[in-house]
């Protein structure tokens, strides 16, 4: 029997083959299909397919998470026709506003997604739910009516890249390190059309807060999805997450062939700051602390569940944020948020100057809660860079660890979080 | 679908992000026509008002990188673009594309050979591109499933009519 890859084991099972190759067209029939305000955009294309119900309310689950609270009449607008139709289609897991969270932490923090499943999102960091062994990818709104309206979705089977991790970080250092690292190596487009799987002691060692990491800038490779190996750790969080048991994972075999392997050793490396205006345009924080920032945002799906918090308030503990900077720190989700002011991590942060706000995409995309202006300089624990993403188009962004951006808004530059 | 289009070439370079495209402050309309008129200011201010109906958007690799949404190529259709030739594209925009019934082809090598303004043909069918000079570069057609899907003129019309098709 041939060898798989984890790709091609999942999309076999969810085409219901007994086996499929790189390159092959399948019909992919959905396990989860997970959806935000995008689901606005896809209501004209779902109504206009002519179904009237949706495949299948039990595998669909929708949250607001780009514009919360709305901020406009417009996105009020288009929260009440995404309320409407949940209601409407009977879609019990819809999270409204003060049970919300950025979708992709949400997802995975009530169990929703599990190992060997084929997990379809409205969003391109859809990549993030490969942390627990799914193939998860994301796709846009005509698409996503599409799944509505039949459940499934073709897809090209694609190659996959192994991505092998070996050694142990330096302090302050994690997987937002790593993986800017391993976009440096390959470029913002290095895995284009390709799907990457995860290997190695680092990653193992690794907790699923730091894998989530990993998995969603798989995102800024260019990648398909981005995938990680259920373990005994995955196994843990999906308990605690409360997620059904019975799952079946798909791994790959060993002797599965790989289009390109990347061997990276990480012994000692320490923080890595991506540069404006590209994501692959990676330093090691040394290259450019003392470039003077006016913003340190910590938030968005990469880098804002409570272990990211928990690292700023260690840094932020009893500190000011440094004059003429604001720090915006906006946990992932709102069950992120009720913990970090029961764990006393708000207060810490308030205490230092900084504004701690529910949870919403808000700033990472240049939404609102928090936008550049022009020429303004942000550290940001996000996952994008590219020109006007967080703002105006002459706005510098740099992207960083949770460590990098606390310790930047305390001395009011790019600083390696070791020296804070 | 009109499968010979013909226009000036609107020069790109590489990782053209969603953001250039469609900036994320636009994102709060769902209109088209508010899009178009805000396709590429991220880049170019003025590039909706010198875009004839019909040109084509010539760039390099990684084309549409970035965020998933779906306004990037419809704001392109919308602004008047027929079609976005690319040495390669990031893998959502594409599909949106596709999908959305708006014609994007990898042609690997054709930018060093356009200059900004040429008038260029790009025929789906044939699987090429003729330049000014009358030379063609040819490019992979697209699998039949794509070309299926543009031919109906995008996935909702596509799906429509096999769902009429059934029932009836
Ligand atoms: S936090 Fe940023 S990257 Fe994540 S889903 Fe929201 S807008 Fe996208």
């Amino acid at each position: 029997m041939l060898a798989h890859t984890m790709t091609e084991k999942i999309l076999a099972h969810a085409s219901h083959q007994p086996s499929v190759r790189p390159g092959q067209i399948v019909d992919g029939y959905v396990d989860l299909l997970y959806m935000h305000e995008m689901l606005a955009l896809a209501l004209k294309p779902f109504n206009e397919i002519g179904v009237k119900k949706i495949w299948d309310p039990s595998k669909c689950v929708v949250t607001i998470d780009h514009w919360v609270p709305p901020p406009t009449p417009e996105v009020a607008r288009m929260h009440q026709a995404i309320r409407e139709f949940c209601w409407a289609q009977g879609i019990s897991r819809f999270h409204d506003v003060g049970d919300h969270g950025i979708v992709h932490q949400l997802v995975v923090e009530r169990g929703y997604v599990h190992p060997g499943e084929l997990v379809i999102g409205c969003d391109s960091h859809t990549n993030m739910a490969g942390a627990l062994g799914a193939f998860a990818a994301g796709i846009g709104a005509t698409e996503t009516a599409a799944v509505m309206a039949t459940g499934k979705l073709w897809l090209k089977v694609p190659e996959t890249i192994d991505v092998r991790v070996h050694g142990k970080l330096a302090k302050r250092t994690g997987a937002k390190d790593v993986i800017l690292k391993v976009i440096q190596t390959t470029g913002d487009d290095g895995a284009s059309y390709k799907a990457v799987e995860f290997h190695g002691d680092t990653i193992q060692a690794f907790p699923m807060n730091e894998r989530f990491t990993l998995s969603n800038m798989t995102t800024e490779m260019g990648a398909k999805a981005g995938m990680i190996p259920s373990d005994a750790a995955t196994k843990r969080y999906l308990e605690a997450a409360g997620a059904a048991t019975a799952y079946q994972p798909l791994d790959a075999d060993p002797g599965a062939a790989y289009l390109r392997t990347y061997d990276l050793d990480v012994d000692a490396m320490g923080p890595q700051v991506a540069c404006p205006n590209n994501p692959a345009n990676v330093k090691p924080v040394g290259e450019v602390a003392g470039v003077k920032i006016d913003m340190a945002f910590l938030g968005s799906c990469t880098n804002a569940r409570i272990e990211d918090l928990r690292a700023a308030a260690e840094l932020l503990k009893g500190e000011q944020v440094a004059p003429r900077v604001r720090m915006i720190v906006t946990p992932a989700s709102q069950a992120i948020y009720r913990q970090a002011v029961q764990e006393g991590l708000a207060g810490i942060f308030l205490e230092a100057g900084a504004t701690f706000t529910s949870s919403t995409c808000g700033p990472c995309f240049g939404g609102h809660m928090g936008v550049l202006g022009p020429k303004e300089v942000c550290i940001s624990s996000t996952n994008r860079n590219y020109p006007g993403r967080m703002g105006s188009p002459e706005a510098q962004v740099y992207l960083g660890s949770p460590y990098t951006v606390a310790a930047s808004a305390l001395y009011g530059q790019i600083t390696d979080p070791r020296e804070a | 679908m009109e499968t010979v289009l013909r226009g000036r070439a609107w020069k790109f370079g590489d990782d053209v992000s969603t953001d250039h495209i469609i900036a994320g402050r636009y994102l709060t309309s769902t209109d088209p026509k508010v899009l178009g008129e805000h396709a590429m200011e991220n880049v170019d201010p003025q590039f909706v008002k010198k875009v004839k109906p019909g040109d084509v958007i010539v760039a390099a690799t990684n084309f549409g990188c970035g965020s998933s949404r779906e306004q990037a190529p419809i704001a392109l259709k919308a602004a008047g673009i027929s079609c976005v030739v690319a040495n390669t594209f990031a893998r959502i925009f594409y599909r949106n594309s596709i999908n959305i019934g708006f014609p994007v082809v990898e042609c690997p090598g054709l930018p060093e050979k356009v200059k900004e303004g040429d008038t260029v043909t790009v025929d789906l069918a044939a699987g090429h591109v003729v330049l000014p000079s009358g030379e063609t570069m040819p490019f992979h057609p697209l699998p039949p499933n794509i070309l299926e899907i543009l031919n109906a003129g995008g996935l909702v019309p596509k799906l429509r009519a096999e769902l009429a098709a059934k029932s009836g």
